[in-house]
């Protein structure tokens, strides 16, 4: 037994005829970043939306914190469990106020549902000036997200997954679409994450980012795991060509 | 026009024009809002120089306020339709279902004897029901099996009006009977002599359906839903619940609206509700609901519904003829639509 806070055995998903993940089985430290490595179609997607509740496996177990998982929402796995998620397409409301993005789906409430607005207000006005680092006096928590670039609207996506002390923060290709010091500035906060304590798990197709990051980085491919590596036990240039192998031939070696 | 990163404001631009920037931020807040209400006050003042003998007087505005409500009541639950980016364009048909189902429980229950208080009352709740059912089916329709609004609520249109004629053997249905009651008055009845309750249960509608969109969960999720569905999935949101939610609220209200209408007139027509389609999307979408979800005000479609109103009475009045109507009609909903599409761009 150890100190996992995620552990997938045997995970299949089939979409109809499609199988886009068989018997995959992947692991994840307490404390530990895990790059998720692989081509388009891999399945890296996939097996981040079972984690997070969207999809249910067809087949496998997932136990997480040491608790077995069964049919659970995505509502759940995030506010009962930890699990918090920047998506690829960083799942905001392009029309809404900044304050109604930033606590979507969990918005916070007095009796009977009705919302507390000058609460959720407030903590995005406090998040604003800190991790989100919007220091002019033009963005407000009534900001439209729409008005952001996408280096802020990533920064909202991050805030949000940190406000919530999540056990785990999944990242799937948070770097898409950004200016290099908007880069430089998510891979530090991966950093952060490590030294918060928390397990990350970082999907990205720039290898050189991942290498940076993770402590261990895990291939997959068309649907399975095709192998796994401790960053300090290979170089990035031994990575690089493994990952071209399985591109080219299916197989690592 | 105006600076995009407004910060810079101070530093590109001389101080008198930054310090518009505050003003800037409450147009931008509440554009929607200030627009609507200046475009009814320009029309206003123009049908009140046209005819100050009509617009000047007491008698239509009672009129109008006896009127509109039948469409501004649908009108106001129908934006958290739209804002949903769902439509639904059975509310007619829903209309007259109810109010069917109302005569016949009516019917009933007095042929068996009963107490005719507990009959209307029986009635009246047959009615929301019936209501109700309608809209639950639209959701689950559109839901569940995933046609999309606009197909299904043609569809279900049909189907409403269609059961009505049935059930209704081909004819409508007097109503004179519920004069002097007490759910006559408390729907149609004068306050004061003066102001019909509708006005009082449109306000209250108005009211209460902002209160759910802006300070409610539920409104929350309407909004973030219509926006980007998929965000809103991602993030927990419970999608089916929401917009199924919506539909049952859109079929009660239209059952409201026609028991509502037909108590007016004391007489239940199997057309009801034929005339209300237009003014009712009209007055969702002059009031700047966007077409593609959302965004959308609940004053802005209250307001809306009454320029809406102005504009026949107000074309008469002037003198010109009827056929008048339907060019400003025209007119006035795509400038109106221009406008908010401006505003929203230049705005935000």
């Amino acid at each position: 037994m150890d100190d996992y806070i995620l552990k997938m055995t045997n995970i299949s998903k089939s979409f109809g005829e499609v199988q886009a993940l068989h018997n995959v089985n992947f692991v994840v430290g307490r404390n530990e970043v895990v790059g998720l490595l692989g081509d388009n179609g891999a399945g890296k997607s996939t097996l981040i939306k079972i984690v997070t509740g969207y999809h249910q496996p067809t087949s496998g177990e997932i136990e997480f914190d040491g608790r077995k998982l069964k049919g659970i929402t995505v509502a759940q796995a995030r506010d009962e469990l930890g699990i918090e998620t920047v998506y690829q397409e960083r799942a905001l409301a392009d029309q809404q106020t900044l304050w109604r993005n930033i606590f979507m789906g969990r918005e916070l409430t007095t009796k009977a549902g009705f919302l507390d607005v000058g609460r959720m207000r407030q903590e995005t006005q406090r998040l604003m000036q800190g991790s989100m680092g919007f220091t002019s006096s033009a963005v407000t928590p009534d900001s439209v997200v729409s008005t952001f670039s996408g280096g802020e609207k990533q920064g909202v996506a991050i805030t949000r997954a940190l406000y919530f002390e999540a056990k785990l923060i999944i990242l799937d290709e948070p770097t898409m679409g950004l200016s290099l010091s908007e880069t430089r500035k998510l891979l530090d906060f991966v950093r952060d994450i490590k030294r918060a304590g928390k397990a990350c798990i970082f999907i990205d197709h720039n290898v050189f980012h991942v290498y940076s990051v993770a402590d261990r980085v895990v291939v997959m491919d068309r649907g399975t795991i095709a192998g796994e590596f401790y960053t300090k036990d290979i170089t990035l240039d031994q990575l690089m060509e493994k990952m071209y192998r399985v591109a080219q031939t299916g197989s690592l070696d | 026009m105006g600076p995009k990163y407004p910060e810079l404001a101070h530093k590109y631009l001389g101080p008198v024009q930054a310090s518009f920037e505050p003003i800037r931020r409450l147009l931008r807040k509440f554009g929607l809002q200030i627009g609507i209400v200046v475009a009814g006050l320009i029309i206003w003042t123009v049908f009140c120089i046209a005819s100050p003998d009509t617009f000047l007087g007491y008698n239509i505005y009672g009129a109008i306020m006896s009127t509109t409500p039948f469409f501004a009541m649908m009108a106001l639950v129908l934006t958290m339709v739209v804002i949903s980016a769902e439509m639904d364009l059975s509310f007619p048909a829903v209309m007259a279902f109810g109010v069917a189902i109302f005569c016949l429980v009516l019917e009933g229950a007095t042929a068996l004897g009963w107490n005719y208080s507990i009959s209307l009352t029986l009635a009246t709740l047959s009615c929301f029901l019936a209501g109700l059912g309608a809209g639950l089916l639209n959701g689950f329709i559109v839901v569940r099996i995933g046609i999309p609004s606009l197909v299904a609520t043609i569809g279900t249109q049909f189907f409403w009006r269609g059961i009505v004629v049935v059930i209704m053997n081909g004819s409508g249905r007097s109503l004179v009977s519920t004069q002097g009651t007490v759910l006559h008055g408390a729907l149609v009845g004068r306050l004061g002599g003066l102001v019909p309750a509708q006005m009082l249960w449109t306000i209250a509608i108005a009211i209460v359906v902002w209160i759910f969109l802006n300070r409610h969960k539920f409104g929350a999720h309407v909004y973030l839903v219509g926006d980007k569905v998929e965000s809103a999935r991602l993030m927990g949101v419970n999608v089916p619940r929401t917009k199924i939610m919506v539909f049952a609220a859109m079929g009660l209200m239209a059952s409201f609206a026609g028991l509502v209408a037909s108590l007016e007139v004391l007489y239940f027509w199997l057309n009801l509700g034929e005339g209300h389609m237009l003014t009712t999307l009209s007055s969702v979408f002059l009031g700047g609901t966007s077409v593609f979800g959302g965004t959308g005000t609940v004053f802005g479609t209250f307001v809306a519904s009454f320029i809406i109103a102005l504009i026949n009475p107000g074309i008469i009045a002037a003198g010109l003829s009827g056929f008048w109507t339907q060019v400003i009609y025209g007119l006035i909903i795509v400038l109106a639509v221009t406008m908010h599409a401006v505003l929203r761009k230049r705005l935000v």
